[in-house]
């Protein structure tokens, strides 16, 4: 492989991991989201350069997906949900920003660890790809349970699904990449307008007790 | 003979999704509750008819082999006395206002697009496709989970939603980590993710990616299994939806995704330096029987209480297949079966009980076998048989997993041993209140119909006293593939 074509597929995956750090000091919603915009940005160059090394013209599909629908529609929509429901000042996040930033780089180094020790005979560039995959889908989920506003869960669902997507165009020639993140976009889809129609503001855990036995129907 | 069956697949797959096409349109709700038992109906005789005709030659995307048809065949006919049971039901959710005409229009729909999704992701015979079909019949359960609109029922969808979505991005990272393994020995593209193709070659994989793949793949689907500590959805989502999705999915959903880490665990053991699967699973099963034993004692609400009981028999079911050997995969497969069918059973008996009295609370319900006789025997013979008392179908089953882990593993035994005690304790502190206690509420007779109920439970009385020996035969030898 040419070095400078592996060099920019690692700069542009390296990017993702670096913008998933982003995600998770942000405390407003509004930065949260656009910090999303950007990772969608960022995700959609990569796939496309992969589409471009690789010579999949298929996966240029995933790229525009990814561009349009992840970085454009999404992140406006829910501008305009966080507006309708007025959480816009919400600062929302549940754990201290240094402890989450800590965890975060015990979650990197852990999937670099267990990714590269795994894979030492595959292909250097789906290795690497792997290895910043598992690490954007774990501080994705970190993201997912230090919120307690239902929006940005499902933002940091969204990155933790943009990671999958990573993995996914990193495996050469793998099928149903498109499928799959057709299928991940209409599931999103999904969520937004639920959070929408629903007007779910806060995920349902709640510390109170109280509040729990209520609609858990112990007290009924 | 060939294009025949390969119809009865297609017939299995295709029957649901002109079946949803149809109800979406249709607007009268007694015609489309018709037409939902109609199609299933039909379906089942399809999956059936894949018993005795000769089996397709897998194909890229869709098989029917020996482990898969048990499942096919066993889905199909819960979804169709589902649907007998859910025309009676949903009749009465319309009288009472629960549900409107529009809603039941869209209930109808759901209701066979999950089907299509649950028998797509058994004969499916590509990893991915599989991981799209769990997603969609996950979806469309989360659909109507919240149909009822209520704050209660939305939090159960909602809550359902982001763990399964989470369950279902956990297990494609494994997925894609199997093609990663794959792909050096069979090559890049489509066949690198037939599972066929897949398990033939699986010797020569790299063990350590398998390894971290099965990891993924577990803990992924096991979310949908309701294994703990990743339970936290199910009885929620059992709880605040529609009885009749709560009997499919105790019934059906939960076995698909235990379908899907059972081929896993196949892989994997095709594999002779990888991690042995057995372990895992054995730690997951153990630890849900007595995590969900112990729940069992305060649970306040009917369906919760059967929902966590589902939690328990799941983790009873997936520690068997851990153990393996053929003896204990004979005694899981065996246990899924008697398990689908006594706690779908008990479902429909809630649903109609909850609807005569106007409530869940277990405490306002008593006295089931005064007031309303054959629902209340229903349910004590229900209870009867998942709590495991001989004669039923689930003693034989439990008493397999036990005097197998004996032979094997005694210290494993005893875990197993306390937790279903544990459960029996609850279960039967429980069903002497509800059914034998001062009579309190309504007294109203219930418009219920009986035979989805009744034909389970027979089905599992028989299945208790004895085993028909063609049944054995093709248990054992489908034990056998299991390993």
């Amino acid at each position: 492989m040419n070095g400078l074509t592996f060099d920019i597929a690692h700069l542009l995956a390296g990017g993702l991991v670096l913008v998933s750090f982003m995600m998770l000091y942000q405390d407003r919603l509004f930065a949260l989201i656009n910090v999303f915009a950007l990772h969608a940005i960022v995700l959609a160059l990569s796939v496309a350069w992969q589409a471009y090394i690789q010579d999949a013209h298929h996966l240029y599909v995933t790229a525009a997906i990814a561009l349009v629908f992840k970085a454009i529609v999404i992140p406006v929509g829910l501008h305009r949900i966080i507006q309708r429901l007025g959480i816009h000042r919400d600062v929302e996040t549940a754990v201290g920003i240094g402890t989450t930033m800590l965890a975060g780089i015990g979650l990197v180094t852990l999937s670099m660890v267990l990714m590269l020790r795994v894979t030492p005979e595959a292909d250097p560039l789906a290795r690497e790809d792997l290895a910043f995959a598992l690490s954007i889908i774990l501080l994705g989920l970190l993201v997912m349970v230090t919120r307690r506003n239902a929006v940005s869960q499902v933002v940091g669902f969204m990155s933790l699904e943009n990671g999958l997507v990573l993995a996914a165009t990193g495996a050469k020639g793998m099928p149903l990449v498109v499928e799959i993140s057709v299928a991940f976009s209409i599931l999103i889809a999904f969520i937004v307008i639920g959070v929408f129609l629903f007007r779910i503001r806060e995920r349902f855990d709640s510390v109170d007790v109280g509040a729990l036995d209520d609609y858990r129907g112990e007290h009924r | 003979m060939t294009a025949f069956s390969l119809d009865a697949v297609a017939a299995i797959l295709l029957i649901p999704v002109f079946a949803a096409a149809l109800l979406a349109a249709l607007p009268k709700y007694r015609i489309s509750a018709g037409v939902n038992v109609a199609a299933s109906l039909l379906t089942l005789l399809a999956a059936l008819s894949l018993l005795v005709t000769d089996r397709p030659q897998p194909g890229q995307y869709l098989l029917v082999d020996d482990l898969n048809i048990v499942f096919i065949v066993l889905n199909t006919f819960v979804g169709f006395t589902t649907s007998v049971f859910s025309a009676s039901y949903i009749a009465h959710e319309l009288e009472s206002g629960r549900l409107t005409v529009p809603n039941l229009r869209f209930y109808h729909a759901m209701y066979q697009v999950m089907m299509f999704g649950m028998n797509l992701a058994f004969v499916s015979n590509n990893i991915g496709l599989m991981w799209v079909a769990v997603e969609l019949a996950t979806l469309t359960t989360v659909l109507m989970v919240g149909i009822y609109r209520t704050h209660e029922a939305l939090e159960a969808a909602w809550k359902y939603f982001i763990l399964g979505s989470v369950g279902i991005a956990l297990a494609l990272f494994g997925t894609i980590l199997v093609y990663m393994a794959a792909q050096p020995v069979v090559g890049e593209g489509t066949n690198a993710m037939v599972w066929t193709v897949l398990i033939a070659h699986a010797a020569r994989f790299d063990p350590a990616l398998l390894n971290v793949a099965f990891i993924f793949l577990l803990l992924g689907y096991g979310t949908k299994v309701g294994l703990a500590p990743l339970h936290a959805w199910l009885p929620d989502a059992h709880a605040e939806g529609p009885t009749p999705i709560s009997a499919v999915l105790s019934g059906l959903l939960l076995n698909v995704a235990l379908y899907a880490v059972l081929r896993f665990k196949l892989l994997l053991a095709a594999s002779p330096e990888a991690i042995a699967p057995g372990p895992l699973m054995i730690t997951m099963g153990l630890t849900s029987l007595v995590f969900a034993a112990f729940m069992l004692y305060r649970r306040r609400d009917i369906k919760r209480l059967f929902a966590y009981s589902s939690i328990e028999h799941m983790g009873i079911i997936v520690f068997a297949f851990g153990i393996g050997g053929p003896l204990a995969n004979f005694a899981g497969l065996l246990h899924m079966v008697m398990h689908s069918l006594t706690k779908s059973a008990i479902f429909f008996t809630v649903g109609h009980i909850a609807q005569v009295k106007g409530t869940q609370n277990i405490a306002e319900i008593r006295g089931l076998t005064e007031t309303h006789p054959a629902l209340g025997w229903a349910l004590v013979i229900g209870v009867v048989a998942i709590a495991g008392l001989p004669p039923l179908g689930i003693f034989m089953s439990e008493f397999l997993v036990v005097s197998s882990t004996f032979a094997r593993h005694p210290l494993l035994a005893m875990p197993l041993v306390f937790g279903i005690l544990l459960a029996f304790g609850a279960l039967l502190l429980r069903l002497t209140g509800v059914a034998f206690g001062e009579p309190r509420g309504s007294t109203a007779p219930a418009e219920a119909s009986y035979i989805p109920m009744y034909s389970h439970l027979a089905l599992v009385f028989a299945a208790g006293i004895y085993l028909p020996p063609p049944l054995v035969t093709w248990f054992q030898h489908v034990a056998s593939i299991l390993g």
